[in-house]
């Protein structure tokens, strides 16, 4: 792949409160759009709830969770699954510009490819469980609600940081 | 009263989906900007040698927060046409402790995996599966326990109808406590690259 810098070296990453700044002011420009934050669980609930559609729509329409996200969802739940295609979309353009798009998969120096994409799937699935449960993750639920001052979302970001550090403690080594 | 676009009838339904491509697109490189497409960066939070995920994401929390308070407040943004997540205490407590063993595990958090996929992480796309397999399973358990799903039901609440105070002191408490977080993270990130190799 040719490189827009003509170095081979990736950019350094943003200073964390410019970012911060930039982040936040997308968040307001989504509540004065549409009335609505971001999100990223709701996409794959989403996605969830079509395949269990197509495999079966009683299943679907039995089920409080799914019959919800495809009844009551309407133009949000195509919404998010559009600002999701996006995020990847820019993700990958920004990466592309400071060089930092690699076929890689980042794991410590002393964990095994297949130990990291383990942890990796099994992170994710256990995230899914809790996603469901808050009715949101960090984007929908600590970023949006965070910023509406809503209890339940800095309920979630208590618990969240709290497990994530005693977890990460115990698994220090994987990423030594 | 202007805004939200969407509710006021300026935006039209292709229009909003239009508006979430775009946000979306901005979403997305903000994040890679940060770094947060990393999982080694982001595990820095945990082992204490980079506070990035902190300082992004309480920035960007302040930063909207006083967006929306000062736009509502000046007569451009009507609250009440925002949509404020419910709160559910015991199912939202309950899921911020499970949410937050799986982000140790995993690394990167649902949208910040979907950034590392499409940034050609594979250990990213490892996470976007079991992501999705987490939820479908949830789901299609949910019937179990939809007691205590629908347990603790509070609607839409505040921390300020919580503590019985304005929203201006709530926001106020919030950039100050963010404020000190900084100075404390940035201390914390010092001494933790001292005393570690």
């Amino acid at each position: 792949m040719t490189n827009p810098h003509g170095s081979d070296q990736p950019r350094p990453y943003a200073d964390p409160y410019l970012a911060g700044v930039a982040l936040g002011l997308v968040l307001l420009a989504a509540f004065v759009l549409t009335g609505r934050g971001l999100g990223a669980s709701g996409a794959f609930a989403t996605v969830a709830s079509t395949v269990v559609n197509a495999a079966s729509s009683t299943t679907a329409q039995g089920n409080p969770f799914f019959a919800d996200h495809r009844d009551a969802g309407g133009v949000w739940s195509d919404w998010l699954v559009i600002e999701l295609a996006g995020l990847c979309i820019g993700a990958f353009l920004s990466a592309r510009f400071a060089n930092r798009v690699r076929l890689e998969v980042e794991r410590g120096a002393h964990t095994t490819v297949r130990g990291r994409l383990g942890a990796a799937a099994a992170g994710g699935a256990v995230m899914g469980v809790g996603a469901v449960l808050a009715r949101g993750c960090t984007s929908g639920q600590a970023l949006t609600g965070g910023a509406l001052l809503s209890v339940g979302s800095w309920i979630f970001i208590a618990g969240a940081f709290a497990s994530a550090y005693a977890v990460a403690r115990m698994r220090r080594r994987a990423w030594s | 009263m202007i805004a939200p676009w969407w509710e006021t009838g300026a935006l039209s339904p292709p229009g909003v989906l239009v508006a979430g491509l775009f946000v979306g697109i901005a979403f997305g490189a903000c994040l890679e900007r940060a770094g947060l497409g990393s999982a080694k960066k982001l595990i820095g939070q945990f082992t204490l040698k980079d506070m990035a995920v902190f300082k992004v994401m309480f920035t960007a929390i302040v930063t909207a927060m006083l967006g929306v308070f000062w736009l509502s407040r000046v007569g451009v943004l009507d609250l009440d046409k925002v949509y404020l997540p419910e709160t559910f205490v015991l199912p939202q407590l309950a899921g911020g402790v499970i949410f937050g063993v799986g982000f140790a595990l995993a690394g990167l958090c649902p949208g910040t995996s979907c950034v590392a996929a499409a940034t050609g992480r594979g250990d990213g796309l490892a996470v976007v599966l079991g992501m999705l397999a987490g939820v479908l399973a949830t789901g299609l358990a949910l019937p179990t326990f939809q007691e205590f799903f629908v347990s603790t039901a509070k609607g839409g609440f505040t921390l300020s109808q919580a503590f019985g105070v304005t929203d201006g002191a709530v926001v106020f408490a919030i950039v100050a406590l963010a404020l000190v977080g900084f100075a404390v993270t940035s201390r914390i990130e010092r001494w933790a690259s001292r005393t570690s190799t």
